[in-house]
């Protein structure tokens, strides 16, 4: 069997490489895959503990985890075609109505 | 070497070559890609544990539904190559050292963590897709029933913003 630290320590991994994207993607539509990414991460880690307990409460919290990201990715892909649409332009910088 | 640790090691260099893949991609269109072999590689770990449920929930729901309506909006908007600035350099060069530091940070928490909790599989992997429609249909009944509401409540907000005003 595979020790549940190895999926950890991989769930880590893959949701720091989802931080450096968020980071330093510029592409409106690649910062949103990125926190797709991050939901990935903790969805392994959820699996993970959920078998080396024994107790499938992790698995339903991984249901209720991909439910919710399948309703944010529709509003926010309709928010970031409003985006696209009113500025003409997927770069984030351009999206700056909020900044003093 | 077991067979379970091989394909484990096999899958987990998959999802992290795709991430990486995501990060360093300049067009979305390939970056959409990449994330769909990492969600592959991760519902292939999913099997592995005994997770068959989540797993072919993981391959319809991301890497079906969610990863089509990525696609479908990136060519809708045909979103070219991402232009870098002064600013995205400097996001560049502060962002990566500080996700490596918070990927170390957690990695360290958890290799320091003394109580190495082994497998203890195969009392759960008979009959789990059974033991999750129970629980999701007695004790989570009313948060599932929740979820549809969210999903009803995000059906209407997407069309409403998407809609072109008269």
């Amino acid at each position: 069997m595979v020790p549940t630290n190895y999926y950890v320590i991989l769930s880590a991994i893959l949701f720091g490489l989802g931080v450096i994207a968020f980071l330093f993607k510029r592409n409106i539509i690649s910062i949103f895959m990125s926190i797709e990414l991050m939901l990935n991460a903790v969805n392994l880690a959820f699996v993970a503990f959920s078998q080396s307990h024994g107790n499938l409460d992790g698995q339903i919290f991984v249901l209720f985890v991909i439910i919710v990201a399948a309703a944010e990715a529709a509003v926010g892909l309709g928010i970031i075609i409003l985006i696209a649409r009113n500025r003409r332009s997927l770069n984030v910088e351009r999206v700056d109505l909020l900044k003093l | 070497m077991t067979p379970q640790l091989l394909i484990f090691y096999v899958l987990a260099a998959l999802a992290v070559i795709g991430a990486l893949s995501l990060i360093l991609q300049k067009h979305p269109i390939h970056s959409a890609l990449s994330l769909i072999v990492v969600m592959v590689a991760l519902a292939g770990l999913y099997l592995l544990m005994g997770a068959e449920f989540v797993a072919a929930v993981q391959i319809i729901v991301y890497g079906g539904a969610i990863m089509v309506l990525f696609v479908f909006v990136i060519m809708l908007l045909n979103a070219g190559v991402e232009e870098h600035t002064n600013f995205s350099k400097l996001a560049g060069y502060l962002g990566v050292p500080l996700g490596l530091a918070l990927t170390a940070f957690i990695a360290a928490a958890i290799a320091r963590s003394t109580e190495t909790v082994q497998a203890a599989p195969p009392t759960l992997s008979a009959q789990t897709t059974q033991s999750i429609s129970h629980m999701i249909f007695k004790q989570f009944v009313y948060p599932f029933e929740l979820t549809s509401f969210l999903i009803l409540v995000a059906i209407m907000g997407a069309i409403v913003l998407a809609q072109r005003e008269k």
